[in-house]
């Protein structure tokens, strides 16, 4: 094949790309001599775990870096021109024309000032693909294409006033409108509801097939890169471990490293022996201000069992655990804690009442304070709840770091100094610190790596059954559920839909909201969104 | 009703209720001030009971609370009562309205600050919009430190500096700022420039600074890196989709600052002998002259809120939020 022949083939190609960043003082490598070859029209999916470059990687391919990154070395050649030696004033007659890119929050990503039509069209008129006219009618018709209610009117909105899903949407339209040849989707469903993230889904392979455009898609989901890529690429720690076709990759993956990501899910809980009820929601309505969103709500929690609570955003499961804590009193209905009804406001439980049940949040980050040391933060509830104090105190909190499997010099860090998982980790032993029965997870490993949250997972079931705790299990992951639970509560628009026994809620026949729930569970097979399409049509 | 309209209405009664509270602060604060009016005008050789009978006069024996209902309930109708000063111990009376006091003091206050702003808020939006464009370049810097450093110097040696250079060495400008009412308009502009430049560079530095902030603060949103990434300009970036998002802050420092050229440019004034109203509350409450002081002080605060109150108007009906409800 000639070298020209070869050119007009491959789209991207990124010979040796090595990228730093700027933290701490220093710079740090980010990718480390990655290669990548993009052809016209395939795509392409970059997964790892945070820290993997993927994103500094996909971006790359656009020419772009983030500020405080810069290249260090390779190349990246988009049909033969090296992006890499480029000024910005340079590429930007690349980007918006000949490729785009696709947010992970659509939200954050409009700018608030402008109608979204404005923004749609923005990049095909600066570069005369289409004039205003024209541009405004084909966005229409990709509105459409991508399912988007009032296809006609929507565009003349602000981004306040559409839904995150539709925001995504409208986002595909707008890197679509200029019919470019690649673009970046950086991880654009994280953020979805899955049924959402169906939709969404379906609507952008649909219109990156019917125009021939070549992407690269960002995610850490391997179900969701599965049904979109045509290769999938695995990075970590700004190396490349591996590629190869998605169906290979999916069924024979030849690193250790991408067979650890593919078993994640192997974590597999034995049913406990039913026990009386230790916390019973009972006749449940709430409401913020005049906003009602809990609906007659019933729960039945038994001793030393996980009950998961599933639901998309909106669906009350946080609601919940606030009314169980007392931080949002209940508008009618009572909340039992073994036969005894608990005060509705926090401020008249007894202390005794407020130490039985802990909480742990899903963003360890904001749930501590940022000056106090482990010693401090686990401290408080040892003092606050146990009285104790001194020599006492700080052998309890070494036990303590024991049990969340942290090392005992862990004690004078600030929550800064430690990774994600281990923030959780300080989180769980602060919640454990108060001695309580009862312990509510909201969406704890939501904010966490695969393997990461196997970790806490794990840690949390060993706890269980060391402790005789028991867990209200707050989650949008159905995985997650199915790993853990042994009771299930499927909760929709402030109602409970379904409650049981795992087996019972995870085996047909479903109610419907169920069945929607459980089928746009992304599964690992390529065809499993095809197939889902099919059958819903 | 629109829902901005609402917010609007909202603000101008907790103006409202500000100015309520203001006026018992200030009321309250002259009350507390230490030394007599009678005492002060008739002298230490005045007998005790002089001194009672001058006080009856001028209605200080009343109880502070009906004090307080008269001036308030006059002030609400335009009349901030009448000054003590010419008044003497002999009992003629050359005393004057205080609104005829504070009036052609206030209008060439009000004259200065106007010239002031016209030239230095477009003056620091532009450097603050163009620094912010050509951020950490030789440009930006050179800005950043002169407008730093003029206003790092005390107001009146900036004053003085100007004196020197465009008044004496250069004679361009005069040195005094001596306007009354007969003065007509170019007169009056070309004697109030020095003052008007003085206030210029002292004000310049907080509005531009506060707007290169504020656009550079946006710079980090993911809606900028889209911006780029479809193409944008660094201008395009920064007047389409910075710039927008950025009044509500830029507003809130230019009204601080507009504020300031109508309260607080005393300094200048006496250095420029030009007849503010700062120089005309200092002098009354030098000579304890307390219906001016009163009034000097209301009108401050009146101007304060007014000032804050389209600030945050502006940054109202920029939210599009605020503006477009779901």
């Amino acid at each position: 094949m000639s070298s020209k022949a070869q050119k007009a083939d491959h789209l991207i190609q990124i010979n040796n790309l090595e990228i730093e960043g700027f933290s701490d003082e220093q710079w740090h490598p980010i990718i480390k001599g990655v290669n990548l070859t993009l052809k016209r029209g395939q795509v392409m999916g970059l997964i790892g775990e945070s820290g993997a470059g993927k994103s500094t990687l996909g971006l790359a391919a656009m020419g772009y870096t983030q500020p405080g990154c810069r290249i260090t070395g390779g190349e990246i050649l988009f049909e033969g021109t090296n992006l890499a030696s480029l000024r910005d004033s340079e590429k930007q007659k690349f980007w918006g024309n000949r490729m785009t890119y696709v947010a992970q929050s659509a939200a954050a990503s409009f700018n608030p000032a402008h109608r979204l039509i404005d923004q749609t069209t923005a990049s095909a008129i600066r570069f005369k693909i289409k004039n205003e006219s024209d541009a405004k009618k084909d966005a229409k018709k990709l509105y459409k294409a991508l399912n988007l209610p009032n296809p006609e009117s929507i565009g003349d909105r602000y981004p306040h006033q559409v839904s995150g899903g539709q925001l995504q949407r409208v986002m595909t339209a707008m890197a679509m409108s200029p019919r470019p040849d690649l673009i970046v989707f950086d991880e654009p469903t994280t953020a979805l509801d899955v049924t959402t993230q169906v939709e969404v889904l379906t609507a952008m392979k649909n219109i990156v097939k019917e125009f021939n455009t070549a992407a690269i898609y960002i995610t850490h989901d391997l179900a969701v890169v599965a049904q979109m890529a045509d290769v999938i690429k695995v990075l970590r720690y700004g190396n490349e471990i591996e590629e190869a076709k998605t169906r290979k990759m999916l069924t024979a993956p030849k690193e250790e490293y991408t067979k650890s990501l593919w078993s994640v899910r192997s974590l597999e809980k034995k049913p406990v022996e039913a026990q009386k009820p230790i916390l019973e929601v009972k006749n449940i309505d709430a409401a913020y201000g005049k906003f009602k969103v809990l609906h007659n709500v019933n729960i039945s929690v038994p001793r030393g069992s996980t009950v998961a609570v599933v639901g998309e955003s909106g669906s009350g499961k946080s609601t919940t655990a606030r009314v169980i804590t007392g931080l949002l009193p209940q508008l009618s209905g009572s909340i039992e804690f073994d036969g005894a009804v608990l005060p509705k406001r926090l401020e008249d439980r007894t202390k005794e009442q407020k130490r039985i049940i802990q909480m742990i949040y899903q963003m360890a980050d904001t749930a501590m304070n940022p000056r106090q040391t482990v010693r401090e933060i686990i401290g408080r509830p040892l003092e606050f709840y146990l009285d104790l104090k001194g020599k006492e105190k700080e052998d309890r909190i070494l036990q303590l770091l024991e049990m969340i499997e942290l090392d005992g010099q862990f004690i004078d860090r600030l929550p800064s100094e430690l990774s994600g998982g281990q923030k959780q980790r300080i989180c769980i032993a602060r919640a454990l610190a108060a001695d309580p029965e009862f312990i509510i997870c909201d969406e704890v490993t939501s904010a966490l790596d695969q393997i990461v949250q196997e970790g806490i997972l794990k840690l949390l079931m060993r706890l269980q059954k060391e402790l005789n705790l028991t867990y209200l299990f707050i989650t949008h992951d159905i995985s997650t559920v199915r790993a853990i639970s042994d009771h299930v509560v499927v909760m929709n628009l402030g109602e409970v839909v379904e409650q049981g026994i795992k087996s019972d809620v995870f085996s047909p026949p479903h109610p419907d909201y169920t069945e929607l729930l459980l089928s746009s569970v992304p599964e690992m097979d390529p065809d499993w969104l095809n197939n889902l399409n099919k059958k819903r049509d | 009703m629109h829902p901005v309209l609402k917010t609007v209405l909202g603000r101008l009664g907790l103006g409202l209720a500000t100015l309520f509270i203001v006026s018992i602060i200030i009321f309250s604060a002259i009350e507390m001030l230490p030394g007599d009016f009678g005492q002060a005008i008739l002298g230490q050789a005045a007998t005790e009971e002089t001194v009672a009978a001058f006080r009856r006069e001028l209605g200080l024996d009343e109880p502070p609370y009906i004090r307080y209902l008269q001036w308030v309930g006059g002030a609400i109708q335009g009349d901030l009562g009448t000054s003590f000063s010419g008044r003497n111990a002999s009992g003629t009376d050359r005393s004057r309205e205080v609104i005829d006091l504070i009036a052609p003091r206030l209008w060439n206050t009000l004259f200065l600050a106007s010239v002031t702003a016209i030239i230095a808020v477009p003056v620091s939006l532009f450097l603050g919009i163009t620094s912010a464009l050509y951020r950490n370049s030789v440009y930006d810097r050179t800005i950043n430190t002169t407008t730093l450093t003029t206003i790092s110097f005390p107001e009146f040696f900036v004053a003085y500096i100007l004196i020197l250079l465009l008044a004496s060495l250069y004679p361009i400008f005069p040195s005094l700022a001596n306007v009354d009412a007969s003065t007509p308009l170019n007169e009056r502009l070309y004697r109030s420039a020095l003052p008007a430049f003085t206030l210029t560079l002292v004000i310049v530095a907080h509005m531009m600074r506060m707007t290169r902030a504020a656009i550079i603060n946006l710079l980090a949103s993911p809606y900028i890196q889209m911006a780029r990434l479809s193409g944008a300009s660094q201008t395009e970036v920064i007047l389409k989709h910075a710039l927008p998002n950025a009044w509500a802050p830029i507003a809130t420092v230019i009204a601080f600052n507009l504020a300031y050229l109508v309260v607080g440019v005393v300094v200048v004034e006496v250095v420029f002998v030009y007849p503010g109203v700062g120089q005309l509350m200092v002098d009354a409450v030098t000579s304890r002259d307390i219906p001016v002081v009163q009034g000097c002080a209301l009108i401050f605060a009146v101007t304060y809120i007014l000032l804050n109150l389209i600030a945050d108007i502006i940054g109202i009906i920029t939210n599009p939020r605020l503006l477009h409800p779901k």
